[in-house]
């Protein structure tokens, strides 16, 4: 799939060059000596570059730039408006690191990405092997599985903690028809970060799930015909065979899922906001909590919280790249 | 990341404001009309209003009043509704781009934050006359000796109950005048097989602003998270949870969840607010409302809810004296009680309180908990009092979960909070 969309772009990339250098040539005179043809290309090859320039610094890289300003500045709700914060380097870290959230923080930002990560991608990738077989009804089923993906999350998130209401929802009324006490999952300290997690993992596994499934389209039946030759059965095709040849795509999914799931805010603020007592706040919710969740908002710290969840994503980022690279390399 | 969810959650808001008002324009255009308001001479042009009441459509009322108000000061009214909880850092950035609204609507502990920030102006710079609005609900919008602003209505807490609840339990809902009282009959109306009491104890704002009444209501002081009086309410709540007096969701409950659990007609009582009084016409059962008893008896203060109309800061200064007939307008008693009447608010005067009285019984016991009421910033707190509420609200929850005892958790809240 890599390698299929790297030569898409070897293959482009001529193509626009040579559209670059053919788009002046009939205003220009044929004379014209080769240096100034080179010059007008350079400059056409500008002008074609422009609004990705203009639109990665617009909307990426001022943003990012103001984000990482704001983390090193001592703004109070006076300094921003008059724009004259003092640098005060990274004392906001300092702060962020000191404070007693950072570490339960950290630690459940680590919890809920690792555990929705792994439930995510293996009941995506079981889902996934289950609907190669073509069975009746099995696209409906597998358009089924996409709900929860389609569904707005706050809709998603509302439901759940209806579902999950310690006195009205239907999982303790489940649960107390088979002889089990209630169970608080929104409002009892161990429980909030097990029910956060249990609704992301919900909602992440149709996205593996179509990732997954479309990875093992590309897998070729002659490879699965040849190993049942050999006897191989269904485990060893799927060890050897199916996960193996799958690398490439569960290397991307988990990547795009870790960077999902690290950023995830919308379902844990709606179902608990990151409580009670900050037991399922997670940077994402931190990082929000600080900057709007307050009457009197702390933009240093909130902002420098969000810029450690990037240096983490991007840490992850340089991981798979590299991995990336070994395995082209070997 | 941080920078971007704002500006979505504004530019959403922003575009539902839109929708909803009819009005295709949004944010760049304030800034426009201030400029244009700069050049030409001051009492004429586009004025800007910015409030959180985006339930007030185009052709609403309230923007009928906007417009007429506007009219009587000369001026044209351009008006855009936020939701609440987004007009504060709206208007932070508005500010720091110079193009703050003419007229802002916030809520009342926003108003020393924005008044810290130099936001706004005081009664002294913008000539806005407070003298006839009562000084306990006038108080939140003061710092440092200066109004920043005046209150368009004021809302509080109270106890709804549910009369038949109370009388199958045998409750004489007049014997509830303390805390003991109140606890005893809890007790009874669980032992009578129904619930006993919802409120909103969540981490946010509105946890804090739910637990104020029975904080401040034992003699506590804002200032000293750690006296006893403060252990003591925390302890009371702590106790109705661990009796089973009221229910575990409270600690997730925002005020309108913590309605719902009182709808379904199993609550004896419900503390909630005066904007709940059209919710409860409908609720189907006979109810009642008594003020928030105090530890040792009498009303507890229960904190002000409302919105302050404030004048921000422009470039301009001369565009403050039509600015001031607008708020002046706004704030006329005929058009206060009005306004007062569909935000289901209690007037901020005493004439106007007592119209209310008059008029709707049902008010009686709403006009008596306001004008026992205290604002949250008020006691020259200002800018102290966020950081007070955040520890205060982490406090109560610690505490109902049983991760701290309640004075653990105070005296950590208290360690926080400097």
């Amino acid at each position: 799939m890599n390698e299929r969309s790297q030569l898409a772009e070897a293959s482009s990339g001529p193509t626009r060059r040579g559209a670059a250098a053919t788009a002046p040539s009939p205003g220009t005179p044929r004379t014209a000596g080769p240096p100034r043809k080179s010059r007008s290309q350079q400059w056409a090859a500008w002008g074609f570059l422009a609004p990705v320039v203009l639109y990665l610094a617009a909307f990426y890289a001022y943003p990012l730039y103001r984000n990482v300003d704001l983390s090193l500045r001592n703004y109070t709700v006076r300094s921003f408006v008059q724009g004259d914060a003092p640098f005060t380097g990274l004392q906001n870290y300092s702060t962020v690191v000191h404070d007693p959230t950072f570490w339960p923080a950290l630690l459940h930002t680590v919890i809920f990405t690792a555990v929705s990560l792994l439930f995510q991608y293996s009941i995506g990738l079981a889902l996934a092997v289950f609907f190669t077989r073509h069975f009746p009804l099995s696209g409906t089923l597998r358009a089924l599985f996409l709900v929860p993906w389609l569904l707005p999350l706050i809709v998603s998130a509302s439901t759940w903690s209806w579902m999950l209401n310690s006195d009205s929802g239907v999982v303790n009324a489940a649960l107390h028809a088979v002889g089990i006490g209630q169970v608080d999952w929104l409002t009892s300290p161990t429980w909030t970060l097990v029910s956060v997690t249990v609704a992301n993992i919900w909602i992440g596994v149709p996205f593996n799930l179509v990732v997954l499934y479309s990875g093992l389209q590309s897998i070729p039946d002659t490879l699965y015909e040849a190993a049942a030759l050999d006897g191989a059965n269904a485990w060893q095709r799927f060890r050897h065979i199916t996960f193996p040849l799958l690398r490439p795509v569960s290397a991307i999914t988990l990547l795009l899922g870790l960077v999902y799931t690290l950023k995830v805010f919308d379902i844990i603020w709606i179902m608990t906001k990151g409580g009670p007592s900050d037991s399922s706040t997670t940077f994402a919710t931190w990082s929000y909590k600080l900057g709007f969740g307050n009457l009197l908002p702390q933009f240093g710290p909130g902002a420098a919280v969000g810029n450690l969840l990037v240096l983490i994503a991007l840490a992850f980022g340089l991981v798979y790249i590299r991995a990336q690279k070994k395995q082209a390399g070997s | 990341m941080n920078r971007s969810t704002p500006r979505r959650i504004a530019l959403g808001s922003a575009a539902v404001a839109v929708v909803l008002t009819g009005v295709a324009a949004c944010g760049s255009s304030a800034s426009s009309s201030g400029s244009s308001g700069s050049s030409g001479s001051s009492a004429q042009g586009t004025y800007t209003i910015w409030d959180p009441y985006p339930q007030f459509a185009a052709g609403s009322a309230w923007e009928k009043l906007l417009d007429s108000c506007g009219t009587s000061a000369g001026v044209k009214i351009k008006r855009t509704a936020f939701d609440t909880t987004d007009l504060t850092n709206k208007e932070l950035l508005a500010a720091q781009q110079g193009n703050s609204p003419d007229v802002l609507i916030v809520d009342n502990p926003v108003v020393s934050t924005l008044a810290d920030a130099g936001v706004l102006t005081s009664t002294e710079e913008n000539k806005v006359d407070t003298s006839q609005v009562e000084p306990n609900l006038l108080a939140a919008g003061q710092s440092g000796g200066k109004t920043y602003g005046t209150p368009i209505g004021a809302n509080t807490l109270a106890l709804y109950y549910n009369k038949s609840v109370l009388k199958a339990a045998g409750v004489d809902p007049a014997s509830v005048k303390d805390w003991a009282s109140l606890t005893a009959a809890l007790a009874k109306v669980k032992a009578a097989g129904k619930k006993g009491i919802t409120f909103s104890a969540i981490g946010t704002e509105e946890g804090s602003f739910q637990f104020l009444p029975w904080y401040w209501g034992s003699g506590a002081q804002l200032t000293d998270l750690t006296s006893d009086q403060a252990v003591s309410a925390v302890t009371l709540w702590k106790d109705w949870l661990k009796d089973g007096y009221a229910p575990n969701s409270v600690l997730n409950n925002t005020q309108t969840t913590s309605w719902q659990e009182f709808a379904t007609g199993q609550y004896a009582f419900s503390e909630n607010g005066t904007w709940q009084l059209a919710n409860a016409k409908k609720a189907g059962f006979d109810y009642g409302i008594m003020a928030v008893p105090a530890q040792n008896g009498g009303t507890a203060p229960a904190p002000t809810g409302g919105e302050f109309v404030t004048v921000p800061v422009q470039k301009d200064t001369g565009r403050y004296s039509a600015s001031d007939k607008i708020v002046s307008c706004l704030t006329s008693s005929a058009n206060l009680l009005a306004t007062d009447t569909t935000l289901s608010y209690i007037a901020p005067t005493k004439a106007g309180q007592d119209t209310q009285s008059s008029t709707d019984p049902d008010l009686k016991v709403w006009v008596q908990a306001v004008q026992a009421a205290k604002g949250r910033t008020s006691d020259n707190l200002g800018t102290k009092y966020p950081k007070i509420s955040e520890q205060l609200w982490g406090a109560v929850q610690a505490a109902l979960t049983g991760s701290k005892s309640p004075k653990d958790a105070l005296t950590a809240a208290q360690a926080a909070a400097k």
